[in-house]
């Protein structure tokens, strides 16, 4: 009962925070050099009198202010987030046929991410100042300085161009009328290298924060407690140290979901992956404003329900947590 | 009943140990050719301040030295005739818990604070042993009802966040003892606790070891704690053992100095006598002083709300000191707070001087820095970043003293509380805690203070350094004739320091007088219920109840 | 130099040591950067798509349009260098001033502030940073606003909880009873003594904005005035199998910088003796 009450006020709290992440979209078209109208236009549909007139009514932008607000949020609040003129298709529809493959793709890297990072992390612990450590170390510290689109650049250079292993671009292979598990296997197939290349930075961060966590735990009180039990040193590691040094990891795992759902832009650009930061990419050399703040708006939404479920693990792995 | 057969053979005996430290400590070795043996069923107690090497002991017998910077290098540890030194690890492993038992100084952090109290317990059965669950958990059930946790279907539930220090370590002690070893060791396990709970888990461990007839290696820096329970003595000075024997020998008959100086540290609990003077000044009036705390208000949910302070009313004359005793959660701190001004209230009156204070940062400007306070943490109260000079020309530069008459009174400062005047280009972390507790004061001083509250100023320091530090105060009293605020949760410190005393409890005050009356003829049943509580040293016991000094 | 403790312990780290290096060598090349650069970066000098090590004076090769790369690399590392430096100097500003008011004030400030600042954190940043330089029109300034913007909050945050902690200790109560004003307090007592996680945090930010700056660039939002190594890799995207060269040297010299600096700051960390998360060891 306390957990859903606390659901709730969560929930609440991220429905105002996508409310006002709109209002900041909002402020921006209106700071944007230029009439406010072009920039909802778009490249391609300021061009069109005829849209323009209508996007001007239809945002009501020459009413003041207020109105102004109280009509943009009422139509993010309907879903109604714009028309890209360039694709001729309104803009939730646009977005809602990429999501699944941009949830897909963030959704598998989170995972790879969390599993290898945590157990490389802890055998680097574990292993603490022998060459295994080193390795680890040295490995996270290269993954963590490789910016995302060069690493997924060199991946297509070596796996598909050189080496022909694996589609280095999109979903699945074109035409080729697969269903079923076959389909799920092609589709497995192209999904490898992206996610992977996703992951790996985020690897080497959790890899980090969990030796450094358990380093910091191993030196902690009730350890010691442990060992004066005779409890023995494999149980201590599980249930004492990586207990509890995996709670700095999940706080660490939402705030660095944001940054995966951006990442996301850049590996779904090299990849041709046909999801959400694709779309943005699209959008930016199109110049469609409409469709790239309504993109920034989901993606924005997709982190703070992120950041909600993640506060909710946290919750049922920390007992210390007060619900109310 | 488990237990050596033979009475006269030491459980425990250590032979000649010798522990080294890294290259980068003070001294070579933490401990250096300590022999000591514990008979079965008996007491010995290791006394030393801090540095002493006394908990290097006992970590060096259980085998959780921090290898390998600090190792034993030289002697014996002879554990029912094997050495413990010999042993793999995973023999030592076989001990622990099982063979011999381990508690803790720090209730707070000895539990792992996302795993069950049940599940704690009952790690030391799997470690050891196969256990069916039902018989496990049965025998987990008696174990925390032989420790007096109440409510034992309850706490194997529950989560350590849910107990209070002292169950904590009644949980540690049960952890300790479950599989009756026949060796206990304790390293400091009251000194985090209050008098009171302290004084409740040494009978609770008397009467465990009474029933069992395990050995105890208790470590310890107090005296007091000493006579309630050790069966023999053997105390430590850096690192070398400088006196062994029955308690009482020790006790009655110190023959090392350095055991003698300790003893005579331990403030005697003599009721201080106030002069009577003529003074009408009435320094300080406090009059229904009330403050509540209201934590963890949101937007959903509510608060909750503990009242500190209530209805405190006491007066202070020039030259006279107050002490406000009491435990933890008693208030003495809250109310030390707004004495100064660090700290709003909530309603009554402070008077300095005859003039009506009013609330924060105007109650400081108003108090012209009249009104200073010596913090308890001496290791926190200077900042580590300024000159130990300036951290005291300081306060009179903002006051609107000159930059050269501030550096000169620092100095002079500097030379009363006993560090030389180059004290003053050095940092605080180049000196000791009694040091900076005498830094504290000057800095304090440098203000020209007519009231000084002392909050818990001694608590953080070694009993011999302790005594000097009081004797400070006295002489600066003394000196300057300053009205002082005493706050302690030590009755033998209240008693030595102070004219008066006010016994406060849980947010009010239970008993008010002269010292020598509170005392002497105490009449609430908490007040009494602390003095009994105190350890102190049988001679002792005659001078508390005396009522003339 | 004198062996002080904060050097001793940062020299014992042999990453800090080579980071350090790497960084001077970086350092010296964008400050020398027209002076030794061979080539306009912006200039045809050459055939297309040249392969490195062919042609003297075009060790790495040219790109699409027959511009030198390793020129382009050189004029890379000054902005790359101006854009992390500037825009982790105004996130800092942004961030101390705030964390610094939230936690030395606490209550309904802090609340507020904190608020505000959860805002920010819970958009993605990247993406955030992507719809600022558009809609703002791409242009160094831009960019180094739109990098501030996204990476001031953790900076905030971490100064917040070190004054929050620092507001209770005892001797910034003495300092209150000896009469000492708020900003006095402020800048005289607590901030020296949070400076240490702080610095270390900075150095990592300048990697962040390098990686972000990149980013940027690589997806078309770079300041069209400036040859960058993130535009560099972008444009090599289309040509990858005829061209491998015009990806891999640029991404080599973003991979290395961003490693030094990380490096420098795991040095500062142990020099200064604090942690990584920003805790005193």
């Amino acid at each position: 009962m306390k957990r859903l009450q606390f659901m709730l006020t969560r929930v609440l709290q991220g429905l105002v925070a996508i409310l006002l992440i709109a209002t900041v979209n909002f402020m921006l078209v209106r700071a944007a050099p230029g009439d406010p109208v072009s920039v909802l236009a778009g490249e391609a549909g300021a061009s069109d009198a005829q849209f323009v007139a209508q996007l001007r009514t239809q945002f009501g932008l020459d009413q003041p202010i207020t109105t102004q607000l109280a009509t943009y949020l009422g139509k993010v609040v309907t879903l109604d987030l714009g028309f890209s003129y360039r694709q001729q298709q309104p803009v939730l529809k646009l977005i809602v046929d990429r999501l699944p493959a941009t949830l897909l793709l963030t959704g598998s890297a989170f995972v790879l991410s969390l599993l290898f990072g945590v157990t490389l992390g802890a055998l680097s612990a574990r292993r603490a100042g022998t060459w295994v450590d080193s390795s680890i170390t040295v490995v996270a510290l290269i993954f963590y300085a490789t910016p995302l689109y060069w690493l997924a650049l060199m991946a297509v250079l070596v796996f598909t161009v050189q080496l022909a292993w694996l589609p280095g671009f999109g979903f699945s292979t074109v035409g080729s009328g697969l269903t079923g598990l076959a389909l799920a296997w092609d589709i497995a197939q192209h999904l490898l290298l992206p996610a992977l290349t996703l992951a790996l930075f985020y690897m080497a961060v959790y890899a980090r924060m969990t030796r450094a966590a358990m380093l910091d735990v191993a030196q902690m009180d009730f350890v010691k407690t442990a060992r004066a039990k005779g409890v023995k040193p494999g149980r201590i590691l599980r249930a004492h140290v990586l207990r509890n040094a995996l709670l700095p990891v999940v706080t660490l795992a939402g705030i660095q979901a944001g940054g995966m759902i951006g990442g996301a832009v850049l590996t779904e650009t090299v990849f041709a992956w046909p999801g959400i930061g694709r779309l943005m990419f699209d959008a930016l050399l199109q110049r469609d404003y409409s469709l790239l703040l309504g993109s920034f708006l989901v993606t924005a939404a997709m982190a703070v329900l992120f950041n909600l479920i993640t506060d909710l693990v946290y919750t049922l792995v920390d007992p210390r947590i007060e619900l109310t | 009943m488990s237990g050596a057969i033979n009475p006269t053979q030491p459980v425990l005996d250590i032979v000649d140990l010798s522990i080294s430290l890294p290259a980068s400590a003070d001294r070579a070795l933490a401990v250096e050719r300590a022999s000591l043996a514990v008979l079965p069923g008996q007491t010995l107690c290791v006394v030393g301040e801090s540095g002493s090497g006394k908990s290097m002991i006992a970590n060096a017998v259980m085998g959780l030295l921090p290898r390998p910077h600090v190792a034993p290098v030289a002697g014996r540890i002879l554990f029912e005739g094997t050495d413990l030194l010999t042993l793999t690890e995973a023999q030592m492993r076989e001990l622990r818990g099982r063979r011999i038992g381990m508690v803790f100084q720090e209730p707070m952090t000895a539990l792992n604070p996302v795993m069950r109290i049940g599940e704690q317990i009952g790690e030391v059965f799997d470690a050891h042993m196969t256990v069916p669950a039902a018989e496990k958990r049965r025998r987990i059930l008696a174990a925390l009802a032989d420790v007096g946790l109440p409510d034992p279907e309850l706490t194997i539930d529950s989560y350590p966040f849910r107990l209070s220090g002292g169950q904590r370590q009644r949980v540690m002690i049960a952890c300790a003892l479950v599989l009756e070893p026949v060796l206990l060791i304790c390293d400091e396990p009251t000194t985090a606790l209050d008098v009171t709970t302290q004084a409740q888990i040494l009978k609770l461990m008397r009467e465990l070891q009474q029933r069992r007839g395990t050995a105890v290696l208790f470590i310890t820096h107090d005296f007091g704690v000493v006579s309630e329970i050790a069966d023999h003595v053997v105390v430590m000075q850096t690192g070398q053992l400088v006196e062994a024997g029955s308690a009482r020998d020790v006790l009655d008959a110190p023959q090392h100095p350095y055991t003698r100086k300790l003893i005579d540290a331990i403030p005697d609990g003599q009721a201080r006598r106030a002069t009577p003077t003529d003074e009408v000044v009435r320094v300080l009036q406090v009059q229904d002083l009330c403050k509540t705390y209201r934590s963890g208000n949101g937007l959903f949910k509510r608060g909750r709300s503990v009242q500190a302070a209530k209805d405190i009313s006491f007066e202070l004359k020039r030259g006279e000191t107050l002490g406000l005793v009491g435990e933890s959660g008693s208030g003495k701190s809250s109310v030390g707070r707004c004495l100064v001004g660090l700290a709003p209230f909530d309603s009554g009156r402070i008077l300095f001087k005859g003039r009506h204070l009013s609330q924060g940062a105007a109650f400081r400007r108003e108090a012209a820095g009249k009104i200073q306070m010596v913090f308890q943490d001496p290791y926190a109260s200077l900042n580590p970043r300024h000159k130990v000079g300036s951290a005291i020309a300081d306060g009179p530069i903002v006051q609107g003293v000159s930059k050269s008459e501030a550096m000169a009174r620092a100095l002079e400062l500097l030379k009363l509380v006993g560090l030389g005047a180059d004290a003053a280009q050095r940092y605080p972390h180049e000196f000791s805690g009694g040091q900076r507790q005498r830094i504290a004061i000057a800095r304090a001083l440098a203000m020209q203070p007519e009231l000084l509250v002392a909050d818990e100023p001694v608590s953080a320091l070694d009993v011999s350094v302790q005594a000097q530090v009081l004797e400070l105060f006295a002489q600066v009293r003394e000196q300057f004739q300053l009205a002082m605020v005493f706050i302690t949760h030590d009755l033998r410190v209240a008693g030595q320091m102070c004219d008066h005393i006010a016994v406060m409890q849980r947010g009010e005050v239970v008993e008010y007088g002269e010292t020598h009356q509170v005392l002497g003829n105490p009449q609430h049943a908490y007040t009494r219920k602390l003095i009994a509580a105190v350890p102190r040293l049988t001679q002792q016991t005659q001078h508390l109840t005396m009522a003339v000094a | 130099m004198t062996k002080s403790p904060f050097w001793r312990r940062f020299t014992r780290n042999k990453g800090a040591l080579a980071g350090i290096v790497v960084l001077a060598i970086v350092v010296v090349v964008a400050l020398l950067g027209p002076w030794i650069a061979t080539n306009d970066p912006w200039g045809m000098v050459q055939q297309p798509f040249l392969r490195p090590w062919t042609e003297p004076g075009f060790a790495l090769g040219t790109d699409t349009l027959g511009r030198d790369i390793l020129s382009g690399m050189i004029y890379g590392a000054r902005i790359s260098l101006l854009i992390g430096a500037v825009s982790t100097v105004v996130a800092l500003l942004i961030g101390i001033t705030l964390g610094a008011v939230a936690g030395y004030f606490g209550g309904l400030i802090d609340s507020a502030l904190m608020r505000f600042t959860e805002i920010f954190q819970a958009v993605p940043s990247f993406a955030l940073a992507i719809v600022l330089v558009a809609i703002f029109q791409p242009s160094v300034g831009s960019i180094v606003t739109a990098i501030a913007i996204v990476s001031w909050p953790p900076v905030a945050r971490l100064v917040r909880s070190e004054f929050l902690t620092l507001r209770q200790r005892d001797f910034v109560q003495a300092a209150l009873l000896a009469g000492q004003s708020t900003p006095r307090i402020i800048l005289t007592q607590i901030l020296p003594n949070a400076m240490s996680p702080i610095i270390v945090m900075a150095s990592l930010m300048v990697a962040t904005a390098i990686l972000l700056e990149s980013s940027l660039s690589f997806l078309g939002l770079g300041d069209p005035n400036q040859m960058s190594w993130g535009y560099m890799v972008g444009s090599a995207r289309t040509v990858l199998r005829q061209a491998w060269w015009m990806a891999l040297f640029p991404g080599l010299a973003i991979v290395l910088t961003v490693l030094a600096l990380n490096l420098v700051g795991e040095g500062l960390s142990d020099g200064l003796n604090t942690r990584l998360d920003g805790r005193t060891k």
